[in-house]
């Protein structure tokens, strides 16, 4: 079996990660698939070699790097929770680095207040996108601040292996303390910006999710609660923690704010 | 030869094992852990398919019978709606036990709480009288047209089920609609049948 990794990042319990066959056979990733089951297979034959991230907007030095290039930045792993907006959850241990390092080499403008993403769209690879129901290019957006918070960070791989293609290779964004469909696969542009970004499940629905999609017990997506969640690979509910269980490193960036009105 | 009598037996046991296949795959897979990594979710979204396949097969034989003079057919139809009950009962069993947690009152806030789910529930509570008056002893103690007008109640409950399949749904409703477009054509057929007969005949 795995040996237990350590535990970084706001993890207060010990977390025991699900297992790579839950983590890579349980995918929310609508231009392959919308069953979850399905995407692996789906996404089995998608090439993502040669792959240029390309970095720009209000920035200094725009860049488009090369995957290869990306890879050179010290990976780390982090074992993190993962809360998907529709009730369910699992504990993965990433390996990436922060999307700060990243950022801090094109230098943002002080201009700057959000960065958008967006993911790699290829009709040809993806036949299953025109029926999934969603605008893409699937686009993703979060604050500077959350940005370049230490827990962001872009991940290229999972228990040590390069990132499986049905979980967003070859590099995507995970952000712990929101639900799951923040973190962006497959990312092949990323833009500052002076104004916040639209995302993709916002604009299909915008009252069921809101820019920010923090992980929130106590704010109910409209058609279920948000109060517990199921942990893959467990039968019972448990109950589902602010921020993800995240509360001490991430409630600072919103304080003042109203969560309900900012879901 | 065999009699009449035999011949529909032996079919009936026919409909009654094709109609166990899908929970006998299930169970198999489920032996051999082969039901996904959440089976709870699975298998719950698979009863619901059932039930509403079964509804809609159930409400498929009056049309079948009139338009191509399979009267034959409405001898297996108790069996049919029977089995969309117990589809049901199923779909009810995992949502209670694994999504509830077998507790009373967190189901009847969620069913307060979610309009899909209470959807769903008003569709399984309308089967309960249907699957009750089913005996021949039932139909005889009501007299047929109450028995008739009783269950008429699976036009309701069958499109408060596609409903609450649409309602779940994030975003690719194909099987939701498909099953909305099935179900107005069964019943759209019977509002057709229903003004064909209300029309005075033409004369040749």
């Amino acid at each position: 079996s795995e040996p237990n990794p350590p535990v970084v990042g706001g993890a207060r319990t010990l977390l025991v990660p699900n297992t790579f066959e839950e983590i890579t056979h349980y995918n929310n990733y609508y231009e392959f698939s919308t069953n979850k089951s399905a995407v692996a297979k789906a996404a089995g034959q998608f090439i993502t070699t040669p792959w240029v991230v390309e970095v720009s907007g209000l920035v200094s030095k725009p860049h488009a790097f090369d995957m290869m290039d990306l890879l050179k930045i010290e990976q780390e792993e982090r074992i993190y929770r993962h809360r998907c907006v529709e009730g369910w959850s699992m504990v993965i241990p990433w390996q990436g680095f922060p999307l700060k390092k990243l950022l801090d080499l094109v230098q943002p403008l002080g201009t700057a207040k959000y960065v958008a993403f967006e993911t790699y769209y290829d009709k040809a690879q993806m036949p299953s996108g025109k029926y999934a129901g969603i605008e893409l290019p699937y686009v993703e957006g979060l604050r500077l601040d959350e940005a370049m918070h230490p827990l962001t960070i872009l991940a290229t791989g999972l228990y040590g292996k390069p990132m499986p293609n049905q979980n967003g290779a070859p590099i995507r964004l995970v952000v712990p303390w929101k639900y799951g469909f923040k973190g962006i696969k497959s990312i092949v542009k990323i833009t500052l910006t002076d104004t916040q970004p639209p995302t993709t499940w916002n604009k299909a629905a915008a009252d069921e999710y809101g820019f920010y999609s923090n992980v929130n017990p106590n704010v109910d997506h409209p058609r279920w609660s948000q109060a517990d969640e199921q942990r893959i690979g467990e039968y019972k509910r448990q109950p589902t923690l602010m921020f993800n269980g995240y509360a001490d490193e991430v409630a600072s960036l919103y304080s003042g704010m109203d969560l309900k009105q900012n879901f | 030869m065999r009699t009449a009598q035999q011949t529909l037996w032996f079919n009936k046991v026919l409909v009654f094992i094709n109609a166990l296949v899908p929970l006998c795959m299930l169970a198999w897979d489920g032996m051999h852990r082969q039901l996904g990594v959440n089976p709870v979710e699975f298998l719950t979204r698979i009863f619901g398919v059932l039930t509403l396949m079964f509804i809609l097969i159930t409400l498929a034989i009056t049309p079948l019978r009139k338009q191509f003079g399979w009267g034959f057919l409405i001898k297996y139809r108790r069996m049919l709606g029977l089995f969309a009950f117990f589809y049901g009962c199923l779909h009810l069993i995992t949502y209670i036990g694994f999504d509830r947690s077998w507790s009373l009152s967190s189901t009847i806030s969620d069913v307060i709480k979610r309009p899909f789910i209470a959807f769903g529930m008003a569709s399984f509570l309308m089967l309960i009288p249907l699957a009750i008056t089913s005996t021949d002893k039932m139909l005889h103690r009501l007299g047929a047209k109450r028995w008739l007008k009783l269950h008429k109640l699976i036009y309701i409950l069958a499109m408060a089920g596609v409903v609450h399949f649409y309602m779940i749904v994030k975003s690719d409703v194909f099987y939701p609609v498909l099953f909305g477009v099935v179900l107005a054509i069964l019943l759209g057929y019977r509002v057709y049948a229903h003004g064909q007969k209300a029309l005075p005949k033409k004369k040749n």
